[in-house]
């Protein structure tokens, strides 16, 4: 396998474990208004992800400064060009990143607490469902390929990227997520609030379902046949679909632990079939074929590659390792009585 | 039609220029709090640990909560940061990015998921790890947060100093031949031990001033007595650590780029001896002086380390680059590098006297001071973070017009694609958002401050005490 190639398969393995990742707790963040009924509900929906989510959206900071360092052609164009889209994911990152810091502390500045949290709830809810939505239009518009000059500049607007095959990428990953998140939510609480989780997730685990099939199927014949890899394309997407059944029938059996893995088992397997739909490009171009950029035309040199090679191999492990640790030490359920009386 | 798209194209750069500007200030505003005060912290946890003093403990969760509050920000702009270089400067992310992205890869893979797990520990480990490794994951957060802060720099100084490069001429860009030369680049060396004791006088200060809110309210006098001195001495340590830092960074930067000297001392022609100018009333542009104060010798000294070094100046640098890279304005803009580097080195010099004289008049368990005493030290918190925000303006206008020394122009630096209408909005977005998280998160570092260390509720239930939100 060559140097390039490596990468290729690096980069992927960074965006799909954000997906897997980030992917469950942008869908607690937005079950928010659908399965909490008070202030105590919503804290342990919080608290479930509380110690692992900046972890979680760290995946999207190193997969970036990883396109960055190896396919810097990639990186350049691909963020300049979806210039808005990313700004508005951004945006969302941000409120929400400070929304889960700050919406118990209102009360040390004398603000009225119902009011101020409930804005950040809102800003939590948007915050992670923007991002969910986004990242899936963009994705769908990597694969399905964007207007490149001859320069490699994106020559589109952002509504070139609200196709119809995007949107509906995008909608896949919405309900994926929030269904990934639901069952994150019927593994880690009890109760009432773990009920209403299952209930919820069966319901729109239907609905990604059927948006996934149709996503998964359009980009298997219509891309990935056009391209190198079909058949590891139809293997995964073959994966993807069996799992993503697997878990809602583990969820109706309340099963959660097995839920929730075979839903992360979609995750990886579903964005593995886009990126299987994608190689050897990293961003084609709908223009003229010549323009596009490749695994070729877009990496850094192979000394680059061979340094960062090493840092891979070296640091991957590792951060599973202690990622996994953190995972195990936070293991407990949250429930209503971890939630202190009268505090914030 | 022609005229429109060299003007959105032109306000495409300028823009650019101010958000990076802005966003990285802003980003910077929180990060040498971060730096700072994850050492701070650590100590005071270390010794809470080592002797069981509960003072300890109380000042550990209390900095604890300042730090956390800040560290939120610290990483919400920090992802701005990275979408950055190909969002505003693609033409610059594909020129260097062979070279520029390993360093920033490795911050990622090194640093970031380092710290982010080890925080995480921290903050919500506090009954659920052993006392031990509870403490060893805020000093893993501090070793996180040190690469974290190493990487960036070695990006950095790249672009003042580029080594370890080839230019490969076929695909008309940079690319990397020694990553061992980029990772000990003799900017990024010196920029560290700056960063990081400019850093400790930032985070040093606050502990100041908060503890000197309480004190001069007479409450908690235990334990923020000590933190007072312990952050006067952070102050004065870390205001020596600058300066003799800086000297050092003032070597490598004359020997890198004359050009930022001669710059910082609007000094238009070469000499030797050359003076160092305290202080200058002159026409706008710098160009000529109707007053100013001088010391003699200094700096050929800080230039060269010998008393009569010769300094390259202005007009002759520029002759050079001329022959070197063709007609064009080589000079950074004046006023502002001749400005920036006094203010800087004036703002440090004043907080570390401050801190001296702070150090001296409550010797010996004294508070028993005038009110105004108190104000200073309160009101004095934010005068090294100026400073750092003011040096940074210094190494990165006075490097202009290059984007990377000698190699890349700004001005071709910026993303062909974008116009200025998306920069401007996104430009506006930050700034709103920006400036209302300035406000709420401000509030809520001095809320937490003027609480003090309030009593934990010790409750014996361990699941309660996870519970962070
Ligand atoms: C509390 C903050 C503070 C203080 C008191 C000082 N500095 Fe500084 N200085 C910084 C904070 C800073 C900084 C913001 O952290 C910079 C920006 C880039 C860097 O690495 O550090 C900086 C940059 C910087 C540079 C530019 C390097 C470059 O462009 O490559 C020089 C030459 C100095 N400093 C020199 C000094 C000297 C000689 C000082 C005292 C006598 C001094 N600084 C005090
Ligand atoms: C945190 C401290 C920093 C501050 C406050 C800072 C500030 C600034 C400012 C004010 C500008 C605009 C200069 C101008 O256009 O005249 C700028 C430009 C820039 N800086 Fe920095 N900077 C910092 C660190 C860094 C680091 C660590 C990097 C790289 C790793 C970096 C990369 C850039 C780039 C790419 C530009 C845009 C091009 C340019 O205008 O030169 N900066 N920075
Ligand atoms: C312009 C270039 C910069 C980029 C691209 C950048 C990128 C980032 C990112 C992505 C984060 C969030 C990390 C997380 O999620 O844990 C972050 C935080 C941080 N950055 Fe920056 N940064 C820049 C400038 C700097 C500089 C100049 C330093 C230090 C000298 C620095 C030090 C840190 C540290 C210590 C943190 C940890 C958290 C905190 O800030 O509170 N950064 N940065």
């Amino acid at each position: 396998m060559q140097l390039q190639e490596i990468w290729f398969l690096i980069v992927g393995f960074l965006f799909i474990g954000y997906f897997v990742l980030d992917g469950f707790d942008f869908g607690v963040g937005m079950s928010l208004p659908f399965i909490a009924k008070d202030d105590t509900d919503r804290r342990v929906l919080i608290n479930t992800i509380g110690p692992v989510w900046d972890l979680n959206e760290t995946w999207v900071i190193v997969a970036g400064a990883a396109l960055f360092a190896a396919f810097p052609e990639w990186y350049a164009s691909l963020f300049s060009g979806f210039y808005l889209a990313l700004l508005l994911i951004l945006a969302a990152l941000i409120a929400r990143g400070v929304a889960f810091e700050y919406r118990g502390k209102g009360h040390t500045i004398g603000a009225n607490e119902v009011r101020w949290k409930a804005t950040f709830d809102w800003m939590i809810v948007i915050g992670s469902a923007l991002p969910a939505l986004l990242w899936g239009v963009a994705f769908a518009n990597i694969v399905q390929g964007v207007p490149l000059n001859e320069d490699h500049v994106y020559t589109g607007t952002l509504f070139t990227l609200l196709n119809p095959y995007g949107l509906l990428g995008g909608l896949v990953t919405l309900t994926l997520f929030w269904t990934h998140g639901l069952m994150f939510i019927g593994l880690k609480t009890e109760g009432e609030i773990q009920v209403r989780a299952r209930e919820l997730a069966h319901k729109v685990g239907l609905v990604a379902t059927a948006l996934a099939a149709t996503f998964l199927l359009w980009t298997l014949f219509a891309i990935t046949a056009t391209r190198e890899l079909f058949v590891l394309g139809l293997v995964l997407t073959a994966v993807a679909a069996l799992s993503l059944i697997g878990g809602l029938v583990a969820n109706r059996l309340e099963r959660s632990g097995i839920a929730f893995s075979l839903l992360a088992l979609t995750i990886v397997t579903g964005v593995g079939a886009l990126f299987a739909a994608l190689f050897p490009y990293v961003l084609p171009s709908t223009i003229d074929d010549a323009f596009s950029l490749t695994v070729e035309n877009a990496r850094s040199s192979d000394y680059t590659l061979g340094v960062m090679t090493w840092v891979a191999v070296i640091m991957i492990p590792l951060v599973l390792l202690y990622q996994g640790w953190t995972y195990w030490v936070f293991r407990k359920r949250v429930s209503r009585k971890s939630i202190p009386v009268g505090a914030h | 039609m022609h005229n429109i798209a060299v003007l959105t194209e032109l306000s495409a750069l300028d823009l650019s220029r101010w958000q990076f500007g802005l966003t990285t200030i802003y980003h910077f505003l929180f990060v040498p709090l971060t730096i700072g005060m994850v050492f701070l912290v650590a100590i005071m946890q270390t010794v809470w640990y080592k002797t069981g003093n509960e003072k300890f403990l109380k000042m550990t969760k209390l900095f604890g909560k300042i730090f956390l509050i800040n560290f939120a920000m610290g990483v919400v702009t920090g992802i701005v940061q990275e979408f950055q270089f190909g969002m505003n400067w693609s033409d610059y992310s594909r020129f260097v990015g062979d070279v520029f992205g390993a360093p920033l890869a490795m911050e990622g893979l090194l640093a970031f998921f380092f710290e982010a797990t080890f925080i995480g520990l921290w903050i919500f480990g506090w009954d659920r790890l052993p006392k031990g490794i509870h403490l060893a994951t805020i000093w893993m957060t501090a070793l996180g947060v040190s690469l974290s802060a190493y990487f960036i720099l070695a990006a950095n100084a790249f672009m003042q100093n580029p080594v370890g490069f080839e230019i490969n001429e076929a695909k008309n860009r940079a690319e990397l031949t020694d990553i061992g030369a980029v990772l000990t680049n003799v900017v990024a060396l010196n920029q560290f031990p700056h960063t990081i004791t400019a850093s400790l006088m930032f985070a040093g200060a606050v502990i100041v001033s908060v503890a000197a809110y309480h004190l001069k309210r007479n409450q908690f006098v235990d334990s923020m007595y000590t933190s007072l001195r312990f952050g006067l001495w952070t102050v004065l340590v870390g205001g020596a650590g600058t300066v003799l830092s800086g000297d050092g960074l003032g070597l490598a930067m004359v020997a890198t780029q004359p050009m930022k000297m001669a710059a910082a001392e609007a000094l238009y022609e070469t000499s030797s001896p050359a003076a160092f100018s305290l202080f200058t009333l002159g026409t706008p542009d710098g160009k000529t002086e109707l007053f100013s104060v001088k010391i003699p010798y200094l700096l050929s000294f800080l230039s060269t380390h010998t008393l009569d070094g010769e300094v390259e100046g202005l007009n002759d640098l520029q002759a050079q680059y001329e022959t070197l890279y063709g007609p064009g304005d080589y000079m950074p803009v004046i006023w502002i590098t001749y400005w920036a580097f006094r203010w800087m080195i004036g703002l440090g010099v004043l907080s570390a006297l401050i801190a001296v004289v702070g150090l001296v008049i409550t010797r010996k368990g004294r508070i028993q001071l005038p009110k105004w005493t108190w104000n200073t030290a309160i009101w004095a918190a934010p005068i090294p973070v100026l400073a750092i925000s003011i040096g940074w303006l210094f190494t990165e206008m006075g490097r202009q017009p290059w984007i990377v020394f000698k190699l890349m122009k700004t001005a071709d630096a910026v993303s062909p694609g974008i116009n200025g209408v998306d920069v401007l909005i996104s430009l506006i977005v930050f700034t709103l958002i920006y400036g209302v998280l300035a406000v709420v998160e401000l509030k809520l570092l001095l809320a937490a401050a003027q609480a003090g260390p309030v009593e934990e509720k010790q409750s014996k239930d361990e699941d309660q005490l996870a519970v962070a939100y």
